[in-house]
């Protein structure tokens, strides 16, 4: 790997990653669609607990499961598809014939979405604490950010995969992506602890890193009422991400390299047709 | 030096997904062809002759069936970063980049898959927008551009990464007159800068364009070259033959106007706006023309003008294929 060859595909990655670091945000109704919306549902859940006098613990559970919804739409509907699309408008081909890694195509996708997300993320959360009057306890930063790192990078690593498996299967992928939202927020947790599933329920929905990552932050955010409501203790769940991470990095980079050939064999990296 | 393009008994077949949605399609079929450097080369044919194939293997988007293609004496199929640092390419009617980026951030963008340092990339791309008369569009979103600023912008795109060989598909196909004009002349230009050793892949169905800007063509039909050499040589193909041009009043019946006896090939379009039809005929004997003659005005036709005309690229390719592109 020569310096020329790494700056270049460090390059690239900048250069994928722009448009939705920049160009995203130039329109500003992300503000009403990506913060306004969400809020609802949190305040919905959160107005539930109230009603039932659940610690404020809880509501910060759901303010911060509603925060990380933004993470999994942004995987589901952005990246998984993104292929697909660049596809459909002919971007794809350009990228190919480009003298990088297609990683690096990916890895710009993921940093911009990450980027993108986290701004839209941190707004419901930051609305949420003020508007529900929610403490948070941030006495271990460090492990704070380790696990929020690692999650996403599992969890994009994930979202780089779909993105190869989704232009091998095409339209059908929709449906993968319907069937996977609102299954998803109740297998992982996203608005209660996801312990209350059962152990096996819960270990199996820790293959999507948004699970162990959630629970993670929860047990850090609430030390006593996390680590009551844990479904591992966030020591073992940063472990397990860390495994994540380096398995969807992996399989991202064959199922990438699978699609590529079988593009390059059947002309369906390029036809849009097909 | 190597050639720029060279493929050996190139083959590509297309294998439907199912056996029940139809048959092998060969779009490609034991194609020997050699570009060398510094040429503008043509590749010439209707739609679904092959042109587009050829330039997705030689752009490492597909792999042949069977033979062998080498960009800049790398093999296509094995070598394929070494090709891919070398080339780029553009295609009509392509709608890439992202329509909130502004003109100037995509092509940026762009440069970046090549590694093109930022300052080097602006000044590139300030010059070529210069150039497309563009500058003035340079922070305009590129959603709100028109079919021929778009495809001008592509063009830069390809253009901006100063690559050895260029392949342009059908490059000004669906733009106006003046927007095609600046597209060709820029394209000329790249490739004659002298000791850059830059070449142009370009195919197209537009014959004019075609015998404007090619120092070789080469006529491909059914996946299969028909002729490859230069503009001038190829007309002497047909040279031995005479074409003539006849327009008449709108002619409903023109059976057997193909088959008069020294007629090689025939040709017509119909104006029903302006009531007349365009007959055009190869003859391999000009005796033919009074029976033409005939045979128009027997059938009611009145003659609007008569014009012996010099073969033209089409004529070569109507000799070659057999038929028009329409």
């Amino acid at each position: 790997m020569t310096e020329t060859w790494l700056l270049r595909n460090l390059r690239a990655v900048r250069g994928r990653a722009y448009p939705r670091i920049v160009g995203a945000n130039r329109e500003l109704s992300w503000v009403f669609f990506d913060v306004t919306l969400p809020l609802l549902t949190v305040a919905a859940y959160a107005y539930i607990y109230k009603f039932m006098n659940a610690p404020s613990e809880l509501i910060g559970f759901v303010i911060l499961g509603g925060a990380m919804t933004a993470f999994w739409l942004n995987i589901l509907w952005s990246m998984a598809s993104q292929l697909y699309w660049e596809k459909e408008t002919g971007n794809l081909s350009l990228f190919m014939i480009a003298p990088i890694s297609r990683m690096s195509i990916l890895a710009g996708m993921a940093v911009g979405g990450l980027f993108f997300t986290t701004l839209r993320a941190a707004s419901t959360m930051i609305i949420g604490v003020v508007v529900f009057g929610i403490a948070l306890d941030m006495s271990q930063p460090l492990m704070l950010i380790s696990v929020f790192v690692v999650t996403m990078i599992a969890l994009y690593g994930m979202g780089m995969m779909f993105a190869s498996l989704y232009l091998m299967f095409g339209r059908e992928a929709y449906h993968v992506s319907n069937l996977m939202t609102e299954p998803i927020y109740l297998a992982s947790g996203f608005y209660f602890p996801v312990k209350l599933l059962g152990f096996w329920a819960a270990a199996g929905a820790s293959i999507i890193p948004i699970t162990l990552g959630l629970d993670a932050l929860r047990q850090l955010f609430y030390p006593v009422t996390g680590t009551q409501y844990q479904f591992l203790s966030a020591d073992i769940e940063l472990a397990i991400l860390a495994v994540l991470c380096l398995v969807f990095i992996l399989l991202s980079k064959l199922s990438l390299d699978y699609m590529e050939k079988l593009g390059k064999q059947t002309g369906r990296l390029t036809l849009r047709w097909q | 030096m190597q050639p720029a393009v060279e493929t050996k008994s190139l083959t590509r077949v297309f294998h439907p997904k199912k056996k029940k949605e139809g048959k092998s399609v060969t779009a490609l079929d034991s194609v020997d062809l050699t570009v060398e450097r510094g040429e503008l080369f043509g590749l010439l044919g209707p739609n679904g002759a092959g042109k587009t194939t050829m330039l997705k293997i030689l752009s490492t988007l597909l792999l042949p069936t069977k033979g062998t293609a080498h960009v800049a004496g790398y093999d296509v199929a094995k070598d394929f970063y070494e090709v891919r640092r070398r080339i780029n390419m553009i295609s009509g009617g392509e709608i890439s980049g992202y329509g909130l980026l502004t003109v100037r951030e995509n092509l940026w963008m762009f440069s970046q898959f090549y590694g093109i340092r930022n300052e080097i990339a602006f000044r590139r791309i300030d010059e070529m927008l210069e150039l497309f008369g563009m500058t003035d569009k340079k922070n305009e979103k590129v959603r709100t551009l028109s079919t021929g600023q778009r495809q001008k912008m592509n063009v830069i795109r390809g253009f901006v990464t100063d690559p050895e060989i260029i392949f342009l598909d059908e490059p000004t196909l669906g733009l106006d007159v003046n927007a095609s004009r600046v597209i060709r002349s820029y394209i000329v230009d790249w490739v004659r800068k002298k000791d850059a050793n830059r070449t142009v892949l370009l195919t197209t169905h537009y014959m004019a364009e075609a015998d404007e800007l090619c120092d070789r063509i080469a006529i491909i039909d059914g996946g299969k070259i028909l002729a490859c050499d230069t503009p001038k040589n190829l007309k002497k193909l047909v040279r031995m033959n005479r074409t003539f041009k006849l327009d008449v009043t709108l002619m409903q019946d023109k059976s057997s106007l193909g088959s008069i006896k020294g007629v090689e090939n025939f040709t017509f379009i119909d104006d029903s706006e302006k009531e007349l039809t365009s007959l055009k005929f190869v003859l391999t004997d000009e005796s033919a023309v009074s029976d033409i003659v005939s045979l128009v005005l027997g059938r009611g036709a009145k003659i609007l003008s008569l014009q012996k005309t010099e073969p033209t690229l089409e004529d070569v390719f109507i000799k070659m294929v057999g038929r028009g592109f329409e």
